[in-house]
């Protein structure tokens, strides 16, 4: 291997439903997510999930946002002209050049969680790359309240990445390997990621293992996203999206820090936490069109599928296409 | 809806707490015309109502924009003390300081 | 009688010379893993520049985060107490006494006879201390000195929005990407400093004189921007403003052996 290797590079992920035909439908709608660190697609055909696809953030927001979406579409043939409306979301959502609405990246975890945990969800704690929230919602996915902390680096998913590449340590592996360990130190004293660099240098010097540094900064992540959460008084039925959501060695220190455990996805489940954001946003997107639909409907206009609606007038051309394909 | 919007300095962490139901209909956006930071932004909520935010580019720099106040108000707690919370007609706007 | 005063920082060491009450010799050493070693060096450096032997030194006093791992020093006087005392030293009547070093940021407050009435401190983000700055002069590949001096050219003031280090580098780069020039990024990136740091000295409340001392008072782009973001205080850059916290201890150092 020539390259270097980028220890804090999640792989990227895409899916693609097998047995639904997308020509089929009667609505494309999609959700696409720009984060700090990451950017998500999902596509819905008729409001069931049709294709996801997670990337990393580059640069450009427009470039990331395009780039998430082919990533879901190119492998089933669909393209930009396909879409009957999409609903931008997080840190870049006004960047979307395709979105015909943007939505905040809060209201949509709250109606991703809803959709991926069950209505039962009441608490949701959303760990992304460049901030952390946590949001209180009705059994319908609405948004009831929520805080979000003026943060930096530490405890988001991007000081996580840091800490990988100064240990050198896959992103993928921290959390399984902050476990192996005889007994759990105590959690780092540093709170600044800058300043945890030469922290984490000095107890390797120090005669630390890898893992036990590595359990010491998982165990002070979770600290200060616990301290959020217990402002917020968690009630039951509790669930994790964004990225870190996939770092054990975080979540499972923060279940034991507030004694609450979240709802998991089941084990054969495609979904995947980091893109609570995004399908939230597509099924944001699914219900818009409709509304748009109806509107349209009533007020005697155009067939379903055509141009002429709110939603759909952005890009009249490419839905008849949709449809008729 | 409730939005906390919370910051950390080195006295503890606070929060600003916007009770957006309160917001709707407003017309008199009091918030954003007495803020010296310039913290708040009328802005449509994703459930189509103009309602007060603590603006995007002010979520990362509470600590410093809200310490020209908070040095000056020292624990304001929920009375009317602050510019902001005082220039809402209905009361949407709590400190927790 | 010669004694010492050593700061011992997360970046460098600095120690002070005193005879007889006055400044004999300075030297600064770059801080090492060890920082018993790192003290070591930085007296020997300083005896060297003194023309002395090294034993001659006849009391230590240590500051600085590294201070508690010093055996040897008689006497270990906080940052804020040797910062207090040596602004007292250099600027009588100080009333406000600002140390931004490379990784933390003191504020105090002094009574008109040099006492120490309050004071805040900030050792837990690096965005509100000079590794802020150098972070960013290394995105922009400029040379601390020039980053500085470059802010001082700056025409336009663009707001950073990140509040940390690790995401301003981005904005940064982001900045880079987007053609601005090279003094308008520094300039942003030492109003961006200034403000944190300033917030951090209104906690304590500015009284005039205020005088700024630590690594981050050489940087005449940050001074100024700081200057503004208090409201247009005349900011007074100490002599040896870097020696700060070592001329303190080693007055301290000195009083305590006389």
């Amino acid at each position: 291997m020539t390259e270097t290797q980028h220890f804090w590079r999640w792989s990227e992920k895409t899916y693609q439903a097998p047995d639904l035909d997308w020509r089929a439908a009667s609505s494309i709608t999609v959700g696409v997510d720009v984060g700090s660190v990451s950017s998500q697609a999902v596509i819905l055909a008729d409001g069931k999930l049709l294709a996801f696809n997670s990337t990393r953030t580059g640069s450009s927001s427009p470039d990331s946002a395009l780039r998430a979406f082919r990533g879901a579409a190119e492998p089933i043939g669909l393209t930009l002209d396909d879409i009957s409306y999409a609903v931008g979301t997080g840190y870049g959502r006004v960047n979307v050049p395709f979105a015909d609405r943007t939505i905040t990246e809060i209201a949509c975890h709250a109606r991703g969680a809803n959709h991926m945990g069950g209505p039962s969800i009441r608490t949701i704690l959303d760990m992304g790359g460049q901030d952390c929230k946590v949001i209180r919602i009705d059994e319908r996915g609405k948004v009831l309240n929520f805080i979000m902390n003026d943060k930096c680096a530490a405890g988001t998913g991007r000081g996580m990445e840091v800490i990988a590449d100064v240990l050198s340590v896959p992103i993928e592996d921290i959390g399984r390997r902050s476990f192996e360990i005889d007994e759990e130190p105590a959690a780092v004293s540093n709170v600044c990621t800058v300043f945890a660099k030469s922290e984490a240098t000095s107890l390797l010097r120090a005669g630390w293992s890898v893992n036990k540094v590595l359990a010491a900064y998982c165990a002070a992540m979770a600290q200060r996203v616990a301290g959020l959460i217990e402002r917020m008084q968690v009630e039951r039925e509790f669930f994790i999206t964004g990225g870190i959501g996939k770092n054990i060695g975080v979540t499972r220190r923060i279940e034991r820090l507030i004694g609450v455990e979240a709802i998991k996805l089941p084990a054969d489940s495609v979904l995947d936490p980091q893109i609570a954001g995004a399908l939230g946003a597509s099924l944001f997107a699914h219900s818009l069109y409709r509304k748009a639909q109806k509107e349209a409907a009533a007020a005697g206009g155009t067939a379903p599928g055509n141009g002429g609606t709110p939603g759909g007038a952005a890009e009249p051309a490419g839905e008849g296409a949709g449809v008729a394909g | 809806m409730i939005a906390n919007y919370g910051y950390e300095d080195g006295s503890g962490f606070y929060y600003i707490t916007v009770d957006t139901d309160i917001c709707i209909g407003c017309t008199e956006y009091g918030c954003t015309k007495v803020c010296p930071g310039n913290v708040f932004a009328v802005e449509m909520d994703d459930y189509d109502d103009f309602v007060c935010t603590v603006a995007e580019g002010a979520r990362k720099r509470l600590r410093e924009l809200c310490s020209v106040c908070k040095a000056q108000n020292g624990s304001g707690g929920t009375e009317r003390k602050l510019p902001c919370t005082a220039a809402c007609p209905g009361g949407a706007l709590r400190h927790s300081w | 009688m010669i004694v010492a005063g050593i700061d011992v920082g997360a970046k460098n060491v600095h120690a002070v010379l005193i005879q007889d009450g006055v400044v004999l010799a300075k030297a600064a050493v770059v801080s090492g893993f060890d920082q018993e070693e790192s003290a070591e060096r930085g007296l020997q450096e300083a005896a060297r520049v003194a023309g002395i032997d090294r034993s001659a030194i006849q009391a230590i006093a240590a500051t600085g985060a590294g201070r508690k791992a010093l055996a040897i020093a008689g006497q270990q006087p906080t940052e804020v107490l040797a910062d207090g005392r040596g602004a007292a030293k250099l600027r009588p009547g100080a009333r406000t006494v600002i140390d931004v070093g490379a990784d933390e940021a003191r504020a105090i407050r002094l009574s008109p006879e040099g006492k120490v009435l309050d004071f805040a401190i900030n050792e837990k983000c690096a965005a509100g201390a000079g590794a802020f700055v150098e972070a960013m002069s290394r995105a922009l590949d400029m040379s601390l000195g020039d980053f500085a001096t470059s802010s001082l050219g700056s025409t336009q003031s663009i707001p950073m929005n990140a509040q940390c280090t690790v995401f301003a580098e981005s904005e940064v780069v982001s900045l880079i990407h987007a053609n601005t020039p090279a003094a308008d990024i520094a300039r942003a990136v030492h109003d961006a400093m200034a403000s944190r740091v300033s917030a951090m000295v209104r906690r304590i409340g500015v009284d005039d004189p205020v005088v700024l001392g630590g690594g981050a008072a050489l940087n005449v782009g940050f001074v100024k921007s700081l200057s503004e973001a208090l409201g247009g205080v005349n900011v007074e850059v100490l002599p040896d403003a870097e020696y700060l916290g070592a001329l303190g201890a080693a007055l301290i150092a000195w009083e305590s052996a006389s």
